[in-house]
C-alpha cells in the first residue's frame, strides 16, 4: 500500500465522517443547525436610517453600535427566534451616504407588528428651558400650540449618554424614584450642564413626553442625577426598564421593508435543491463518459467538494439565501472545471508520448498555475461581492468564496491522491481505455 | 490557428452584438427594478381562481397609487408595482386585492425600498462592478509580469503584461453589455427587471469570463516561457494561435458542464431563479466566445500596433 492509498483512504473516511455531521445537523436542536436567509424561510427586513445630525463624529460608531444592541434587546424581548441586526456605516467602503440599521426578523409576516416592535422604543432626553419659557409661563401665555420645544431647548444630553438607570427608594419619603447614572462623556456635559445654568429648570423628557421639571441647584460632577415623579414602584420599574433596554440613543428612520412569506421560500429552496441535484446527475454523467475513469474520480472529488462545502457553511456559519444556493451550484461548475483542466492536459501530455505516471504528475502541475490565477480572480470578484452586500448578494459571495477555496482543495489534491491510488502501474489494454477520453482515442 | 488568421471576422461578428445590444438599450430601455429606483413591489397569490387584471385595476383605482402596474405571475398570483407606500397603505391595498376578504389571498412578497436606499444601491453597483473590473486588470497586470522578457522572432520586445490586461478589460466590456442587450429583450417579454440578483449575474459574469481568459493566457504565457527555455523563435501570432487551439477542448467542455447545471436550474427554477440563470447562461456564452475570439487573438492585434509603432 502506498502513501497515496493511505491518503486516499483518509479522504474517504473524513468524508464519511462530515456525512454524518451533516446529517446529525438535519435533526432538531443541533448544534450547528443550517442558517436560512429570509428569501427561504420568510420573515421580514427591515432597514432604518439612523439620525446621526445631533451627534459628533466621534462618537457615531459608539452610538450606533448601542443602538443595535438596544433594537436586538427589543427584539429578544418579543421572542423572534434568531434575528439578526446589523450596522451599515456610511462612507466609501459601504457606498451609503447614511447610517443604517438592517433588522430581518425570521417567521415574521407581519410588518406593522415588527415596527411596532422596533419603533416602541423611548427617546430619553434632558432639555434646559429656554430664554423665554418663564415669560411664557407667567404671562399665562401657554395654551395648546406650546411645544415642548417652544419651552425647552436640547441640551446634547440623551439616553445615549446614560451608563445605567436604576430603581431607587427615596430614604426621606420612601417614594420611588429612578436613579440615573452617566458614562463618562454624560457625566462630562451633565456637569458642563449643571455648572453653568444653576437655578434653571433641566427637564427630564421621555419620548416627546415631559416627565420632570426639576430645577439645577448646584453643580453636579459626580454623573448622577435622580427623577422622582411621583410614580408607583410598577412605573418606576417601566421606566428603568425602559431606559436599560429600550432608550434609542439615535432617532431612526424606516426607510425600506421587506417580506418574504414562507410558501414562496420554500419552494425557492426546494427548486435550488432540485436543480443541484439534476445538475450534478447530469454534469456526473458527462464527466464519466468523456474521461472515463479519471472522470469518475472528479465525480467522487466532486461529491467530497460538496460534503466538505455544506460542513463549512454549518461551521461558520453561512446564512443560505436563494442566491447563496446558486452561488453554491455555481462553484460546482467551476470546480468541475479545475478537473477539466487537468484531465485535458493529461491527455494532451499522454498523446505526447508521455507514459500514464509521468503524465498525470505533468497534468497536475502544468494545470496548476492556471488553476490558481483564474481562481484568485473568482476569489477577487467574491471579496467585491461580499462588500457590495445586501444579504442577498453577501450570501452569494460567501458561497462562490467557500466554494472557489474548498474546490482548489478538492479538484487538486483530493483528485490526484485518488489518482495517484488507482493509477495503474504499467501500461496496458485496460488502462488504456479506462484512461483514453471522448473521441480521440489513443 | 484559424481563428487568430481570421480574428478579424470573430471582432467583427462581437462588434455587431455589441451595436445590438445597444440598439435594444434605446429602443426597448434598460428597466431598473425596485432595488435601484425605489418603489414598491408586492406579490399576492389568489388562494382560488385569480381575477382578471382588469377586475383588479378597478378595486385598485379607488386608491391613490400613481403610476402602477400588474402583472400576473404564475397561475394564481400577481405581482404589483408602485411608488412606495408604507406598510399602513400595504394592509389597505391588500384588502382592496382581495375585495374586502372576499376572496382569500397569501402575501408572498412585498419589498418597499425608498429612493434614497435604492440611488445609494445603484451608485454601489457601478463602484463594485468598477473595482472587480479594475482589480482583475491589476491581477493580471501582476500575475503576467514576466511575459514581456521574451524576444519574438520578429526581434521585438514581448507584449508586456499590461495589454494583457488591457484586451481582458475589452473582453469583459462585451461580456457586459451582450447580456445586458439581451437581458433587456428577455425582460421585454418577462417582465424582468435589473435588479440586485441581475448585478450580482453579471459580477459572477465577469469572474467565470476572466477565468476561461487567464486559461488560454495562461498557455501563452507557458509556450513564451518553454521557447525563451529552448531559445525557440517564433511569431507571437503563432504562439497565440496554437494556445487557443489546445485549450479549446477544455473551454468548451467546461462551458458545457456550466451550462448543464445552468440549464437545470432554468428549468427547474423559480421565476426569480429561471432570470438569474437566464442571464448566466447568456454571460457563459459570451465569456467562453470572448475569451477564444477576443482576448487572445486582440494580443495579436496589439502585439501588431506594438510592432507598426517602434
Amino acid at each position: 500500500m502506498n502513501k497515496h492509498r493511505i491518503w486516499a483512504l483518509i479522504l474517504i473516511l473524513a468524508g464519511i465522517g462530515l456525512t454524518f455531521f451533516i446529517s446529525s445537523s438535519l435533526k432538531p436542536g443541533a448544534r450547528f443547525p443550517f442558517k436560512f436567509g429570509l428569501d427561504l424561510v420568510g420573515g421580514t427586513e427591515l432597514i432604518y436610517k439612523a439620525d446621526i445630525s445631533k451627534v459628533e463624529p466621534g462618537d457615531i460608531s459608539p452610538a450606533m453600535e448601542t443602538l443595535r444592541e438596544v433594537i436586538e434587546r427589543r427584539v429578544n424581548v418579543f421572542g423572534v427566534s434568531e434575528p439578526l441586526i446589523q450596522i451599515e456605516e456610511a462612507g466609501l467602503i459601504s457606498g451609503n451616504k447614511d447610517h443604517r440599521l438592517i433588522v430581518e426578523l425570521p417567521g415574521i409576516k407581519d410588518i406593522n407588528e415588527a415596527i411596532r416592535l422596533i419603533g416602541l422604543t423611548p427617546l430619553l432626553e434632558f432639555r434646559l428651558e429656554t430664554d423665554g419659557a418663564r415669560e411664557l409661563a407667567n404671562n399665562e401665555g401657554l395654551n395648546e400650540s406650546t411645544t415642548i420645544d417652544d419651552l425647552f431647548e436640547e441640551t446634547g444630553l440623551t439616553g445615549s449618554l446614560l451608563k445605567r438607570a436604576t430603581l431607587q427608594f427615596d430614604p426621606n419619603t420612601g417614594e420611588p424614584v429612578v436613579g440615573l447614572e452617566f458614562n463618562d462623556n454624560g457625566k462630562d456635559l451633565f456637569r458642563t450642564i449643571t455648572t453653568e445654568n444653576t437655578g434653571k429648570i433641566l427637564a427630564i423628557i421621555l419620548d416627546g413626553e415631559l416627565i420632570q421639571t426639576p430645577v439645577i441647584r448646584e453643580a453636579i460632577t459626580d454623573g448622577t442625577a435622580q427623577i422622582s415623579g411621583s410614580f408607583t414602584p410598577e412605573e418606576a420599574r417601566g421606566v428603568v426598564r425602559q431606559l436599560n433596554y429600550g432608550a434609542l440613543p439615535l432617532p431612526i428612520e424606516l426607510v425600506s421593508t421587506q417580506t418574504v412569506g414562507a410558501t414562496l421560500g420554500e419552494v425557492a429552496l426546494a427548486t435550488a435543491i432540485r436543480a443541484g441535484i439534476i445538475g450534478f446527475i447530469i454534469l456526473s454523467i458527462f464527466m464519466v463518459l468523456w474521461y472515463r475513469l479519471p472522470g469518475l474520480i472528479s465525480v467522487v472529488a466532486l461529491v467530497l467538494y460538496v460534503i466538505i462545502s455544506v460542513s463549512l457553511f454549518l461551521l461558520i456559519p453561512v446564512t443560505l439565501t436563494a442566491a447563496g444556493l446558486a452561488g453554491f451550484i455555481l462553484s460546482i461548475g467551476m470546480a468541475v472545471d479545475a478537473n477539466v483542466l487537468i484531465f485535458e492536459r493529461l491527455k494532451e501530455e499522454i498523446r505526447k508520448g508521455k507514459d500514464l505516471v509521468k503524465a498525470s504528475e505533468e497534468g497536475f502541475a502544468r494545470a496548476w498555475l492556471s488553476i490558481r490565477d483564474s481562481n484568485i480572480s473568482s476569489l477577487i470578484t467574491a471579496v467585491v461581492l461580499f462588500w457590495l452586500g445586501t444579504s442577498a448578494v453577501k450570501g452569494f459571495a460567501l458561497t462562490l468564496g467557500v466554494g472557489v477555496l474548498v474546490s482548489m482543495f478538492s479538484a487538486i489534491t483530493a483528485s490526484r491522491t485518488f489518482l495517484f491510488a488507482i493509477r495503474p502501474k504499467t501500461e496496458g489494454k485496460l488502462s488504456g481505455i479506462l484512461f483514453g477520453t471522448g473521441f480521440n482515442k489513443k | 490557428m484559424f481563428i487568430v488568421t481570421h480574428r478579424k471576422i470573430f471582432f467583427a461578428l462581437s462588434l455587431l452584438f455589441v451595436i445590438g445590444s445597444f440598439l435594444s438599450f434605446q429602443s426597448v430601455g434598460l428597466k431598473l427594478g425596485t432595488d435601484f429606483t425605489g418603489g414598491t413591489l408586492l406579490e399576492i397569490s389568489y388562494n382560488e381562481e385569480r381575477p382578471s387584471v382588469e377586475d383588479i385595476q378597478n378595486s385598485l383605482s379607488l386608491l391613490s397609487l400613481g403610476n402602477y402596474s400588474i402583472r400576473p405571475s404564475g397561475e394564481k398570483g400577481i405581482v404589483m408595482r408602485s411608488r412606495e407606500i408604507t406598510p399602513d397603505e400595504k394592509d389597505l391595498v391588500l384588502s382592496h386585492l382581495s375585495s374586502g376578504d372576499l376572496s382569500s389571498i397569501t402575501e408572498e412578497r412585498f419589498n418597499s425600498v425608498g429612493p434614497v436606499v435604492g440611488e445609494s444601491l445603484r451608485r454601489k453597483s457601478y463602484f463594485a462592478v468598477s473595482i472587480v473590473i479594475l482589480a482583475i486588470v491589476l491581477f493580471i497586470t501582476f500575475a503576467f509580469r514576466k511575459v514581456s522578457e521574451t524576444t519574438l522572432s520578429s526581434g521585438s520586445r514581448g507584449v508586456p503584461s499590461w495589454k494583457y490586461g488591457f484586451a481582458t478589460i475589452l473582453a469583459l466590456a462585451h461580456d457586459v453589455i451582450v447580456p445586458l442587450g439581451a437581458y433587456v429583450i428577455y425582460g421585454h417579454f418577462t417582465g424582468a427587471e435589473i435588479d440586485l440578483l441581475f448585478i450580482t449575474a453579471i459580477l459572477a459574469i465577469l469572474g467565470y469570463s476572466v477565468h476561461d481568459t487567464i486559461v488560454v493566457f495562461d498557455r501563452v504565457r507557458e509556450h513564451l516561457r518553454l521557447n525563451k527555455e529552448q531559445n525557440i523563435l517564433e511569431s507571437f501570432e503563432k504562439t497565440v494561435g496554437e494556445s487557443v487551439t489546445q485549450t479549446m477542448g477544455r473551454s468548451i467542455n467546461t462551458s458545457l458542464t456550466l451550462f448543464v447545471v445552468l440549464i437545470s436550474l432554468y428549468v427547474v427554477g423559480s421565476e426569480a431563479t429561471q432570470h438569474f440563470s437566464f442571464i448566466l447562461l447568456i454571460g457563459v456564452i459570451a465569456g467562453t466566445y470572448s475569451s477564444i475570439f477576443i482576448a487572445s487573438p486582440l494580443l495579436v492585434t496589439l502585439e501588431k500596433l506594438q510592432k507598426k509603432a517602434v
